[in-house]
C-alpha cells in the first residue's frame, strides 16, 4: 500500500461511523414485535409507573412532613433528621406526629405532609377501635375520628390521618406497609435476579465453551448442589445469621445461580464451532474476548427472555419466607408478613385481600412483561 | 399438444414484514407438459425457490400472500383450493424434494417408517404390502441391499443416501409432477452426478415431468428440456434449452452464460521460498470403547501428507467430503492438534502453544465456506476486519485501524462506505469478500481457502476467484486451496493433491493431473466435474 493509496483511501471515505438510532435494527424489530403484545406493553408501563412511584415511597407515606417552616426557616423533615430539641424537646429524633410538636409548629409556621401520614413502622396511637382497625370507608365519619380527642371536629382527623386500607395488629398503616412491602419485594428480586444472572451466565459460558473435563466437574457440582433442600438449609442459616436484606440475598444467590446454567450452556456449546467463532480464533483472538464479544451476545437472548420469570420467582421466594416468619428482621415491610397476619387476624380480611392483590397483580403484570419479552425475541414470530 | 400438466399464470408473491411489502416473484408464468423436465434457473434469491414452493402452498401465512396469478395443475386451481383439496396433491400428485438432506429427514424414524408414512396417508397400504413397496423402492433409487437399510435411521446414511430416501419417498406414490429444489446443491460433484443419472433414469421409467430449480448451468445442459431463466423475481428468458444456450436473447442469460470460473493460474516460480511445509503430517482422532475407555483405534483424518507450498502458488487440496481435506488445512494452521512435521517459513510449529502461535497467526489466515456463517451478525463490517488488527496491532490508532480496514475493504474491491453496515444487508458474494478482507488486512503470507466459493453462486464464484488471483499477484500469498469443486481448483492451482480417506491418491502440478491422471478415482472425480457423469458403482463413494 502506498501513501497516496490511503490519502485518497481517507479523502473519500468519512472516518467518524454515521450515528446510528439508539437502537440496532434487530432490536429495533424486538421493540416493535414487544409493543404489537398488548398486554405486555401495557404492563410494562403500568408496572414501570408503580416501580418508580414506590422507589419515591418516602414522598408518598410517611410519618414526617415534607416541608416545614419554623420560625422562619424551611425545613425538610422527610429527609434531613432534625433533633427534637430544635423544636424544644428532648428527643434525639422528633416525632412530628405527637401533639406537642404539631401545636409548636403549627404556631410558629406550616408543614406540608405527604398524602400518607404514616411510614410502614408508625403505629396509629388514635385508633377508632382495638388494632387491627378498619378501612375508613367502611365507618362513618363519627366512629372513624372517634380515637382523637376531640371528635368529628378534632383538627388531626383529616385524610392523610386516616388508615383507607385499614390498620394491622400492631396499628401500623397497611397501605403504607404495602407500598414499602411492594418496594422491598421488587429491589429484593431484581437484586437477586441480575447478581443470579452474572454468576449463572459467567458458569453457563465457561461450560459451554471450554466443554470437556471442565464442563462434566461443574455439571455434575451443579446437580449435586441443586438437589439440596434449598429452605431447610435458609432455615438453618437463619437461625445462625441475623436476618436480613443482605444475608437474605447472598443466601438465596447460592442457590438460585444455576437456573441460567442451562440456557446458556447450551447456547454456548451450540455457538462454539460456529465458523465466526473459528474466524476469530484463526485471527489469535484470545478465549475470553471471543466468549465476550461473539458468543455472549448469542446467550443474551434466552437469558433475556428468562429474566422476567426468575424475578417473579425471587419474589415469591421472599414472601414465602417472609411468610414463615424466616425473612426480613421483625418490623420491616414485608408483603409476606402482611399475609402471616392476615392468617391470623381472619376477621380483618383487608390485610389477607391488600397482600393477595398486592401480590398477584404484581406478579401477572411481570409474567406478562415476560411474555412480551419472550416474543420480542422470537425471531419467527409474525404479527400482522 | 394437449393441455399442459401444470400451468402458472402472472403469479405473483408478496412477503409482509414489519409494515412493508416486499414482492418475492412478480407475474411469472410458465407451463410444464407431461414427461417433460423444466428447469427454473437463477442465482439465490431470485425467487425461484419462492416459485416452486408456492405451487404446494408451502409459504409462511400470513407473512407470504398472493396478489395475482394462478396455478392450474390438471385444470384446477392450487391457489383457490381448500386444505383438503391441497393435501391430496401434495406427495401424491406432486412431490418435491429439497436441498439440504441432512436436514429434510426426520432423524428420529428410521427409513421404513417414513417411507411407510406417505404410502399409508395416500394409497392406505400397510403392513407387508407395504414393506414390499418400500423395498422396491429403495431398489429403484439404488440403495444397496435394502433390506438391511429399513430399520436405518438418517444419522447411518451418508448424504447421497439421504437424497435418495429422499427420492423414494418423492415416488412412493407414483406423482406425476417432482419438483426437485436444488437436490445436488449440498453433495459432492460425484454423488451429484450419481444422483442426476437416477433421476434421469426415473423421468424415463415412470414419464413424470420435472420441476428442476438450480444455479448450477451444466446441470440444466445436461438434463432439463426447457428452461426458464429468472432474475429479480421475474422470468427473463425462457425456451428450449438448446436454443437458449447457443443463442441468448436477454442481458442477464448471456451474463450467467458466461460465468464459469475460468482462466488461469499464475506461473509457478520455484526459486520463491518456500512458505509451508509438511512432512507426514498425521491427524488421528482416538476411537474409545469400554468402561475404562481404552483406546482400540483411530479414525484416520489425516494419514501421512508431505506437502510443499512456495509463496505466490496455489496448493489445491481436493476431495469428497469426509476425505479429510479441511482437517488437513486445520492441521497445518495449528487450529487442530497433530503429528508430523509443520513448517511455516521455515520454523517448526508443530509444538508451538496457543500463545507462540498468536504472533504467527497474523501471517495465515483462514477463509471458511459458508459466508454467511463466518460474519458474526452482530458486529459491523469494519468492526470485524478490525478484529484481527485489534489484536496483532494493538498500538493502532482508531484513525489508522479505519485507514487499513478501507484499505483492505478496497482491496477486495468493495465501497469502503458500506463499512458501517452489518452483514445481513450484504450478498453472499459481498460477504466473501469481506470475509477475504478480513484475512487481507493484516497481510498474510500464507492463506486456507476452505472452499471459498461453494457456497455461492456460479456468476459470484468466478468474480470471487478472479479477486483471489488478482491479490495472489498482487501481495505474492501462497494459498492452500480446499475444495471439491475441480473447476474452480483448475482456474487457481499450480499444485493439487487428490485426497481420499485422509491419504493421498495423486499429487503434482495441475496441468499433468488434470490433462493425464494417473488414477480411477481422479479420473472419477473429473468426469462428474467436468461432464456430470456418474462414474460406475465402487469407484466413488455412494
Amino acid at each position: 500500500m502506498t501513501a497516496a493509496s490511503t490519502a485518497t483511501v481517507a479523502r473519500e471515505a468519512p472516518v467518524a461511523p454515521p450515528r446510528r438510532g439508539l437502537l440496532s435494527p434487530t432490536n429495533l424489530r424486538r421493540w416493535e414485535n414487544f409493543k404489537a403484545n398488548r398486554r405486555g406493553y401495557w404492563s410494562f408501563w403500568l408496572f414501570m409507573i408503580l416501580f418508580v412511584l414506590s422507589l419515591f415511597a418516602e414522598f408518598i407515606a410517611n410519618d414526617r412532613p415534607l416541608i416545614a417552616s419554623y420560625k422562619g426557616e424551611i425545613l425538610f423533615p422527610v429527609v434531613i433528621n432534625y433533633p427534637e430539641e430544635k423544636f424544644g424537646g428532648f428527643l434525639a429524633e422528633t416525632d412530628y406526629r405527637s401533639d406537642f410538636i404539631q401545636d409548636e409548629i403549627k404556631a410558629n409556621g406550616w408543614m406540608i405532609w405527604p398524602p400518607i401520614r404514616y411510614s410502614y413502622d408508625t403505629a396509629n396511637s388514635n385508633i377508632p377501635h382495638s388494632a387491627p382497625t378498619k378501612p375508613f370507608w367502611l365507618m362513618d365519619s363519627q366512629e372513624r375520628c372517634s380515637g382523637y380527642p376531640q371528635g368529628v371536629n378534632d383538627p388531626q382527623c383529616v385524610t392523610g390521618n386516616l388508615n383507607w386500607l385499614g390498620t394491622d395488629d400492631q396499628a401500623r398503616d397497611v397501605t403504607a406497609r404495602m407500598i414499602y412491602g411492594f418496594r422491598i419485594s421488587v429491589l429484593f428480586g431484581l437484586a437477586l435476579t441480575i447478581a443470579s444472572a452474572i454468576v449463572g451466565v459467567t458458569a453457563g459460558a465457561i461450560q459451554g465453551y471450554f466443554g470437556g473435563w471442565t464442563d462434566l466437574l461443574m455439571q455434575r457440582f451443579i446437580e449435586i448442589w441443586s438437589s439440596m433442600p434449598v429452605l431447610y438449609i435458609l432455615l438453618i442459616i437463619a437461625a445462625v445469621l441475623p436476618p436480613g436484606f443482605f444475608v437474605l440475598l447472598g443466601v438465596m444467590l447460592l442457590f438460585s445461580w444455576t437456573s441460567f446454567v442451562g440456557v446458556v450452556r447450551a447456547e454456548f456449546l451450540r455457538a462454539r464451532n460456529f465458523e465466526y467463532v473459528r474466524a476469530a480464533r484463526a485471527l489469535g483472538v484470545g478465549n475470553w474476548t471471543i466468549m465476550y464479544r461473539h458468543l455472549l451476545p448469542n446467550a443474551m437472548v434466552a437469558t433475556l427472555t428468562f429474566l422476567p420469570f426468575i424475578l417473579s420467582g425471587s419474589i415469591t421466594t421472599l414472601t414465602s419466607l417472609d411468610f414463615l416468619g424466616f425473612g426480613m428482621p421483625p418490623g420491616s415491610a414485608s408483603l409476606g408478613e402482611m399475609i402471616a397476619q392476615g392468617k391470623k387476624n381472619l376477621q380483618a380480611p383487608w390485610l389477607g385481600l391488600a397482600a393477595f392483590f398486592t401480590m398477584s397483580i404484581m406478579l401477572s403484570l411481570l409474567i406478562f412483561v415476560g411474555e412480551a419479552v419472550r416474543d420480542a425475541f422470537d425471531p419467527r414470530k409474525t404479527f400482522r | 399438444m394437449s393441455a399442459p400438466l401444470l400451468s402458472i399464470r402472472n403469479l405473483s408473491v408478496a412477503f409482509h414484514q414489519g409494515g412493508k411489502t416486499s414482492l418475492a416473484v412478480e407475474n411469472v408464468s410458465f407451463d410444464i407438459a407431461r414427461g417433460e423436465v423444466v428447469a427454473l434457473v437463477g442465482e439465490s434469491g431470485s425467487g425461484k425457490s419462492v416459485s416452486a414452493n408456492s405451487i404446494l402452498d408451502l409459504l409462511p401465512h400470513p407473512a407470504a400472500s398472493y396478489p395475482s396469478g394462478e396455478i392450474l395443475f390438471k385444470g384446477k386451481d392450487l391457489l383457490k383450493a381448500d386444505d383438503a383439496t391441497l393435501r391430496k396433491v401434495r406427495g401424491n400428485d406432486i412431490t418435491m424434494i429439497f436441498q439440504e438432506p441432512m436436514t429434510s429427514l426426520n432423524p428420529l424414524h428410521s427409513i421404513e417408517k417414513q417411507i411407510g408414512e406417505i404410502l399409508k396417508l395416500h394409497q392406505q397400504i400397510e403392513g407387508p404390502p407395504a414393506r414390499t413397496r418400500i423395498l422396491e423402492l429403495l431398489q429403484q433409487v439404488g440403495i444397496r441391499e435394502p433390506e438391511k437399510r429399513l430399520k436405518a435411521y438418517p444419522h447411518e446414511l451418508s448424504g447421497g443416501q439421504r437424497q435418495r430416501v429422499m427420492i423414494a419417498m418423492a415416488l412412493a406414490n407414483r406423482p406425476e409432477l417432482l419438483i426437485a429444489d436444488e437436490p445436488t446443491t449440498a453433495l459432492d460433484v460425484t454423488v451429484q452426478a450419481q444422483i442426476l443419472e437416477l433421476l434421469r433414469g426415473l423421468k424415463s421409467e415412470h414419464g413424470m415431468a420435472m420441476l428442476f430449480i438450480t444455479h448450477d448451468l451444466g446441470i440444466v445442459r445436461k438434463f432439463a428440456d426447457r428452461v426458464c431463466v429468472m432474475t429479480r423475481g421475474r422470468i427473463v428468458e425462457t425456451g428450449p434449452v438448446e436454443e437458449v444456450f447457443t443463442n441468448p436473447q436477454h442481458e442477464y442469460t448471456r451474463h450467467l452464460l458466461s460465468a464459469e470460473p475460468t482462466g488461469e493460474p499464475p506461473p509457478a516460480d520455484d526459486s520463491k521460498p518456500i512458505v509451508m511445509e509438511g512432512k507426514d503430517v498425521r491427524v488421528w482422532f482416538p476411537i474409545k470403547a469400554g468402561f475404562l475407555r481404552k483406546v482400540v483405534d483411530h479414525v484416520k483424518a489425516v494419514d501421512g501428507i508431505d506437502l510443499q507450498l512456495r509463496a505466490g502458488q496455489t496448493l489445491g487440496v481436493v476431495g469428497e467430503s469426509g476425505s479429510g481435506k479441511t482437517t488437513l488445512g486445520l492441521a497445518l494452521t495449528r487450529l487442530i492438534s497433530s503429528k508430523g512435521r509443520i513448517a511455516f517459513v521455515g520454523q517448526d510449529i508443530e509444538r508451538y502453544s496457543f500463545g507462540e502461535m498468536r504472533p504467527l497467526r497474523r501471517q495465515m489466515q483462514i477463509v471458511f465456506q459458508d459466508p454467511f456463517g463466518s460474519l458474526s451478525p452482530r458486529m459491523s463490517v469494519a468492526d470485524i476486519i478490525a478484529e484481527g488488527l485489534l489484536v496483532h496491532e494493538p498500538s493502532l490508532s482508531f484513525e489508522e485501524r479505519d485507514r487499513r480496514v478501507c484499505w483492505a475493504l478496497e482491496e477486495v474491491n468493495l465501497d469502503p462506505t458500506t463499512r458501517w453496515r452489518y452483514p445481513h444487508e450484504f450478498s453472499g458474494g459481498q460477504r466473501q469478500r469481506i470475509a477475504i478482507a478480513r484475512a487481507m488486512v493484516l497481510k498474510p503470507r500464507f492463506v486456507m481457502l476452505d472452499e471459498p466459493t461453494s457456497a455461492l453462486d456460479m456468476s459470484v464464484q468466478a468474480q470471487v476467484v478472479d479477486l483471489l488471483r488478482n491479490l495472489q499477484a498482487k501481495h505474492d500469498l501462497a494459498y492452500l486451496f480446499i475444495s471439491h469443486d475441480l473447476r474452480v481448483v483448475k482456474a487457481l492451482s499450480n499444485h493439487v493433491i487428490v485426497m481420499r480417506f485422509g491419504k493421498v491418491v495423486e499429487q503434482g502440478p495441475a496441468e499433468g493431473i488434470f490433462a493425464k491422471p494417473r488414477e480411477d478415482y481422479t479420473r472419477a472425480l473429473m468426469a462428474a466435474a467436468f461432464n456430470l457423469e456418474a462414474v460406475p458403482v465402487g469407484g466413488v463413494k455412494q
